[in-house]
């Protein structure tokens, strides 16, 4: 057996522990399944306009049209099958979280990393920007931006990416100025290996383990910060209905009591977040050498 | 000392001042806020005549100038909207939303403290593990959309309270809010309850955080060997002792609270700051825009600046690091 899959093994050994964590992360790899393949498990194209019709508008959970299709979880105004939907809506909320959380964890480890190598005025700088951010809340950072410059698929992505990196930035720090006092970086200097294979060859893999924490609770923060700003009708544009949107979509029919336009998006987005939350609290605590 | 407190005090003007160029700038770029002020049948002549009203036909970094100039004489500019300083906009909807966010305050502090210490006071316990598993639930739920469910469950399924706006106004000891009548207590419970979700959801981590460190303390072991009940180790050396951290992380948490209320206020139409900026937003109307930013960047700045030296009279520790700095 190769030490990568002793290591895979151990990892399972110590993550198996918790019986709630498996679940969730059944649950999240679930939700990510019909994410991906949300053209091919959904029972129509809601946004394929010959298959949508009017007609069908605002029918609540588990009705037939006259054709006999049967919608689940009801329809929205446009006469959208609300499960269709929420399939292509959590599709666009986990792209949008998932990319922006990646970007920020690349920009993040590079500055947080550099700064613990090259310490000095630049790691000053560098420190006291995250900081600076860090005592804004996210959502103020968010809104500054796209109050600034507009709503917009890239506007929110970089948005979030400006929200998060920050707390990267810190924890690579934070790891790598203990990695650096290491033999093995000594060995490494001495081979004169050049600073950039030594940051991100030899440092980085060593840092994971906690970025990959921050990383998993940062990315729900991201979806529920998309919702959130996506229902506000700052982020991401009709043509890319994430499930903050069609909450959104569904405040307007609440107050005459179609609730399931409205609610069950809601609860799709619940479901993803926590289970994302759970799996990275979990996480949190394997690698947290103080519990152990 | 001296010297620390002076660098931190010209950060702070050099964040606002790059924050101001990135704001104003910004803004300036989005949109056409003629298109959506004027009569879409006047003339050519019209437009200009509006055009040159706003300023806007002079060069971006000018008109910044015109703004930092003003700005710094306490003119933020005029709203195109309401053709009302943008300033007198934001502060008459201030108290709104500061009663909001000290009401919620206080609703997450009764609920959060008791629970997180016994959270923390036996954190075996089965009611312990739900409430742990609660607090997990509500991080992950979207402010906004617990609030549409608490107005179709409270409001309009079981009528039991109002959804939207600011109740009557009461006055007492000359300060004027809707947390001094009935009516306007009925409206401010449910937003208030909405904003609070988070934070108690923090404060429960917070809270039980502490008491899992204090209670291995020697003088909890010493006030047990005392015979004391545990009754009063809790209300009274467990209490006293969370709540330091608690108290500097709330001051910190109002501000966030200030923040997130702009969610909140959308969802209850409660008329706040909050909602003026959103709606501003959708009506491009740029000199409310820049002014809410650059109002509630300097009050976070200086809420910062005030935590961190009061905490280097408070912790010689954190004195001299800065010193060394």
């Amino acid at each position: 057996m190769s030490s990568r899959d002793q290591n895979f093994k151990n990892f399972w050994r110590d993550f198996s522990v918790n019986k709630i964590a498996v679940f969730a992360l059944f649950i999240f790899l679930s939700i990510l399944f019909v994410a991906i393949f949300a053209p091919l498990v959904s029972p129509t194209d809601p946004y394929d306009l010959n298959s949508v019709s009017i007609m069908n508008s605002r029918m609540p959970p588990m009705s037939e049209d006259f054709a006999g299709n049967l919608y689940v979880l009801g329809t929205d105004g446009a006469g959208r099958d609300m499960l269709s939907a929420i399939f292509y809506g959590l599709r666009v909320s986990l792209g949008v979280g998932v990319l922006s959380g990646v970007f920020a964890l690349i920009i993040g480890s590079i500055f947080g990393i550099s700064a613990a190598f090259f310490r000095g005025k630049y790691e000053t700088i560098i420190m006291r920007i995250v900081d600076i951010q860090l005592s804004f809340p996210s959502i103020l950072v968010a809104l500054i931006i796209l109050a600034a410059f507009g709503k917009g698929v890239e506007k929110t992505i970089i948005a979030l990416i400006l929200v998060q990196w920050a707390y990267y930035a810190r924890t690579a720090r934070a790891s790598a100025l203990v990695e650096i006092n290491k033999e093995y970086i000594d060995s490494a200097r001495c081979l004169a290996f050049s600073n950039t294979r030594i940051m991100f060859k030899h440092i980085l893999p060593n840092c994971l383990a906690p970025l990959i924490v921050v990383g998993t609770l940062q990315t729900a923060h991201a979806i529920s910060l998309e919702a959130t700003l996506s229902f506000l009708g700052l982020g991401l544009p009709i043509t890319e209905p994430s499930l903050g949107l069609l909450i959104g979509n569904g405040f307007e029919y609440m107050y005459s009591g179609d609730f399931w336009i409205s609610i069950f998006p809601g609860i799709a987005l619940l479901i993803t977040v926590a289970s994302i939350n759970l799996v990275g609290d979990h996480l949190r605590d394997m690698f947290n050498p103080r519990l152990q | 000392m001296l010297e620390y407190i002076l660098k931190r005090f010209g950060q702070s003007f050099l964040v606002l001042f790059i924050m101001s160029i990135l704001v104003f700038v910004g803004v300036n770029l989005v949109g056409d806020p003629v298109e959506m002020l004027i009569n879409p049948e006047a003339d050519q002549a019209e437009v200009e005549r509006v055009i040159r009203e706003l300023g806007l036909d002079k060069p971006v970094s000018e008109q910044y100038w015109y703004f930092l100039t003003n700005a710094l004489k306490g003119d933020l500019g005029s709203s195109f909207i309401y053709n009302e300083p943008a300033l007198k906009l934001i502060l008459q909807r201030m108290p709104a939303t500061l009663e909001l966010a000290l009401f919620s305050l206080f609703i997450s502090l009764i609920i959060a403290i008791p629970l997180g210490i016994y959270a923390g006071y036996k954190p075996n316990s089965k009611a312990s593990k739900t409430i742990m598993a609660g607090s997990i639930l509500g991080f992950s739920m979207p402010t906004f959309w617990v609030g549409i469910i608490f107005i179709m469950f409270f409001a309009v399924y079981l009528g039991w309270l109002p959804s939207t706006g600011r109740g009557e106004i009461g006055s007492f000891l000359g300060i004027e809010s809707s947390l001094f009548t009935l009516n306007g207590l009925s409206h401010v419970f449910l937003p208030a309850l909405n904003l609070a979700l988070f934070k108690i959801s923090s404060v429960i981590r917070l809270t039980r955080a502490g008491t899992r460190e204090i209670i291995l303390q020697d003088y909890i072991t010493f006030a047990r060997a005392k015979g004391l009940s545990e009754k009063r180790i809790v209300l009274v050396h467990i209490l006293k002792n969370i709540l330091i951290p608690i108290v500097t992380v709330i001051g910190l948490e109002f501000g966030s609270l200030i923040a997130f209320s702009t969610v909140t206020e959308t969802v209850f139409a409660w008329p706040g700051m909050g909602k003026l900026i959103i709606d501003s937003i959708y009506n491009l109307d740029r000199p409310v825009i820049v002014a809410y930013l650059m109002i509630i960047v300097t009050f976070f700045v200086f809420l910062n600046l005030a935590v961190d030296i009061l905490y280097t009279f408070l912790d010689p520790r954190v004195r001299l690091k800065g010193m060394n700095q």
